[in-house]
């Protein structure tokens, strides 16, 4: 873990290596920003607060991301001019399988079997001697012997020093996940790749690795292989739950990103510098939240927090309304940080009724009252300036509308900063506002991003049409983009469209990202 | 003008309907008919008490304000956040199971002292048992809160008393045993005589209450607010093991900020 650490800290400041005069010239120059990482758009001035892992990329086998790392070393060399010539290496215009209505497929299968079997996407988690421990639909104990069978398919390979990753049958994925002292399963009926359904159960393992650390889960199974770990897991299910559902809904979990609540820099700094001043001896992460969005965060020197570990702490805060009762206090494990042991941490809304909400990670178990003592001075010192009145301004118009940018056949976008780990995306436009069709949208950025990180053929530009929207894709050693166009627009009218946005995103980075994240 | 009455130990709280004030009158003799009323403290319940809380009484002597730390203990489910709730803003809510550990503050003013309750709600659930005891260490009270309706809960609650009493100092915790959800008397697994007959035989005070209703929960929080003062030793010059506590112990973290910009400088 450490090493881990290290390599992170040092791949951060490679981000930055270059004298921020420079970056600052390449910035403003720059006609397509972002093709050598730390001048894209959104990109952090000094060093980023989160460990810098090839986010994707880290949570796949070992194997894969040497190749991937190797691939990215063979095409730093590349230049904006190359963009045509990917452009024109692969267009992909074709009536996708994804668009032949999944409805119709589930609902035949409904037919031959139990209701269960139509959901998307089930995912089960057992212990190595076979016990169940959770599954998304249904009830453990019913499905004990199903478990059974899976932990069977597991152990029969493995006897062969072996294993198993997948089983593809008729319209579905069986995913394993050996992580012991867990094995996660997924099985899956929709066009994500191997790769992808991998990664979310890797985030699943994590979730339960953050209730109960690694340390105690193996301490645990080596005492008793057939222990029930649905005892210990009681009452966290709605966890899992709501973690499955943002894999399903959230753009930050596929981009390995989190998204900023877009605020004046001055009035980001304000909010920054007085968190920064609310320090404590065992303090190491202060986080302020705004709903799912960032406001800002500080951390110590030389301390990174993982992009998974903030969602997990996001959703942990998002899921419960626990917190809005007095100050919680709760020990949490950060499993990209370290799995053995508890952070404890202290988490509290501003106020009574506001979406804004502080989390402060302490060392210490003890820590209570200096946490608290944190949060009051940091209030104290907020409440005196007028940036306090700018923020709760803010949290009223939390997101942007795509018109803002002004490219016509944009319907809507994601875009990542690689080096600040921080995307940005505009509201579902009017056309997206059911949930079925933001599932379906997250669905279509899901393919696209499946394309760019292909284990064996990853691709740096996609362009795909559908009848219901023209998409394209583009990844840099910068940045990562994602678009929606009306299915009226042209190609030429896309890639003409990445340039401007980009632009316009340049001209807003102050307020869509943190540029200058502080330390105690 | 309609005032609602009621009678908590030796104070009376008069609640005025429309502005939401309340009046507290306090006695000096509890004995005997003839009561004098020593002072009067009006309190908004609107907002946090502290806030609106009088520094002295009515003859100007200042009153003393002691720090009482409390805390829930039982199974999850059992209804502990919702008690708390109900201590706090005298009201119930749909509640969902707390992680690890809620913290929250209340005032209750006896007749010569105020007594700050830091009140510690723990999660009932298993997983965060190894953190409990930074709760009850030290507690002045504690409640052991079960569910009338939820027999494996009042077993839970004798598993807590254990622990408890492998801890316990005597006189320097006052315990309680709650029946809460009393209102379920239809789903009742638990009677009040078995309640009654643990508590005698281990030595704690036992009541049932309902935090749905809003049953004895305010009697309940009275009566442990007198029991600590006068259990744990508060009439002759305060319990000074509180104070003894390392500064940054003693800012009080109420909402007021009031009170905190007077506690540092
Ligand atoms: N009928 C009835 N229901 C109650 C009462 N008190 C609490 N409940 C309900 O019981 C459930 C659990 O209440 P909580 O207060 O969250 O329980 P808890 O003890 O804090 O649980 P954990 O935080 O998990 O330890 C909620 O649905 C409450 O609405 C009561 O007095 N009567
Ligand atoms: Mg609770």
């Amino acid at each position: 873990m450490d090493g881990e650490a290290q390599n992170e800290s040092v791949a951060c400041e490679k981000a930055t290596l270059a004298p921020v005069d420079r970056l600052r010239s390449n910035r403003a120059e720059s006609p397509t920003p972002g093709l050598v990482e730390g001048t894209e758009p959104g990109a952090v001035q000094k060093s980023a607060f989160f460990a810098h892992a090839q986010s994707f990329e880290d949570l796949t086998a070992e194997a894969e991301e040497k190749a991937e790392q190797e691939g990215v070393v063979e095409d730093s060399g590349q230049t904006e001019d190359e963009l045509q010539v990917l452009v024109g290496e692969r267009t992909i215009t074709e009536q996708h399988a994804q668009d032949v209505s999944p409805q119709s497929r589930s609902k035949e299968e409904d037919m031959s079997s139990e209701a269960w079997r139509s959901h998307r996407k089930h995912v089960f988690v057992l212990s190595e001697a076979g016990k169940p421990i959770y599954t998304r639909y249904g009830s453990e104990e019913a499905l004990s012997s199903t478990m059974g069978v899976m932990m069977a398919l597991v152990s029969f390979v493995e006897s062969d020093k072996n294993t198993i990753r997948s089983i593809h049958a008729d319209g579905c994925k069986v995913i394993f996940l050996a992580k012991s002292p867990l094995v996660l399963v997924g099985v899956s009926q929709t066009y994500q790749s191997d790769k992808e359904l991998l990664r979310e159960l890797q985030y699943i393992y994590y979730q339960i690795v953050s209730l109960l650390t690694l340390t105690q889960l193996n301490h645990i199974f080596q005492n008793k292989q057939n222990y029930d770990l649905r005892r210990l897991l009681a009452g966290s299910e709605y966890l899992t739950d709501n973690l499955l559902h943002r894999l399903d809904r959230d753009p930050g979990l596929l981009l390995s990103a989190v998204t900023c609540l877009p605020l004046s820099n001055s009035v980001r700094d304000v909010v920054s510098s007085s968190l920064q001043a609310a320090k404590a001896k065992n303090l190491v992460f202060s986080i302020l939240l705004a709903g799912d969005r960032l406001v800002t965060l500080v951390r110590k020197k030389d301390q990174f927090l993982h992009h998974i570990d903030l969602h997990l702490v996001m959703n942990l805060v998002g899921s419960s309304s626990s917190f809005r009762e007095g100050e919680g206090w709760t020990p949490i494990c950060l499993p990209k940080f370290n799995t053995a042991g508890f952070f404890h941490a202290h988490i509290s809304y501003l106020e009574s009724a506001s979406d804004l909400c502080l989390i402060l990670v302490s060392t210490d178990r003890e820590d209570f009252f200096n946490m608290s003592d944190c949060k009051q001075r940091f209030l104290e010192r907020l409440t005196k300036r007028t940036a306090y009145q700018a923020l709760k301004e803010a949290l009223k118009c939390p997101s942007y509308s795509v018109e803002q940018v002004g490219i016509p056949e944009l319907r809507h976008f994601l875009y990542k900063s690689k080096s600040s780990g921080l995307y940005t995306s505009p509201e579902f436009p009017e056309l997206y506002q059911s949930d079925e069709e933001q599932e379906r949208l997250m669905g279509l950025y899901q393919d696209l991003h499946s394309h760019l990180h292909h284990p064996v053929r990853p691709l740096r530009f996609f362009y795909r049409c559908t009848n219901k929207e023209n998409l394209l894709a583009w990844v840099t050693n910068g940045f990562q983009l994602y678009l929606c166009f009306s299915p009226l627009g042209t190609k030429a009218m896309a890639v003409s469209a990445v340039n401007k946005l980009l632009k316009w995103i340049r001209k807003e980075e102050d307020r869509l990202f943190i540029l200058s994240p502080l330390t105690y | 003008m309609a005032l609602v009455h009621e009678e908590v130990a030796d104070a009376i709280c008069t609640k005025h309907a429309e502005t939401g004030l309340c009046f507290y009158f306090h006695y000096l003799e509890k004995q005997g008919c003839a009561c004098s009323v020593s002072h009067l403290v009006v309190m908004n319940t609107q907002r946090d008490p502290v806030a609106t809380q009088l520094s002295s009484d009515t003859l100007g002597r200042p009153v003393r304000t002691l720090r009482v730390k409390m805390v829930l203990l039982g199974g999850s489910g059992v209804g502990k956040s919702s008690l708390a709730l109900r201590f706090v803003r005298s009201e119930f809510r749909s509640t969902v199971p707390t992680v690890g550990c809620a913290y929250m503050t209340h005032m209750i003013h006896l007749r010569d002292v105020s007594l700050r309750f830091e009140i510690w709600d723990t999660a009932g659930q298993e997983k965060y048992h190894s953190v409990t005891p930074l709760y009850y260490r030290g507690a002045h009270a504690a409640l052991l809160v079960y569910d009338i309706s939820k027999r494996e809960t009042f077993y839970r609650v004798q598993l807590w008393l254990q622990e408890l009493e492998k801890h316990y100092i005597p006189g320097s915790t006052v315990m309680w045993l709650i029946g809460n959800k009393a209102d379920l008397g239809h789903a009742r697994q638990v009677s009040e005589q078995e309640g009654h007959s643990l508590a005698a035989d281990r030595g704690l005070y036992f009541i049932e209450t309902s935090a749905l209703s809003g049953d004895h929960v305010d009697e309940l929080l009275q009566d442990v607010a007198h029991r600590v003062y006068e259990c744990v030793g508060g009439q002759q010059g305060g319990l000074s093991e509180w104070e003894e506590k390392p500064c940054e112990d003693l800012h009080h973290r109420d909402m007021s900020s009031l009170l905190t910009s007077c506690c540092k400088s």
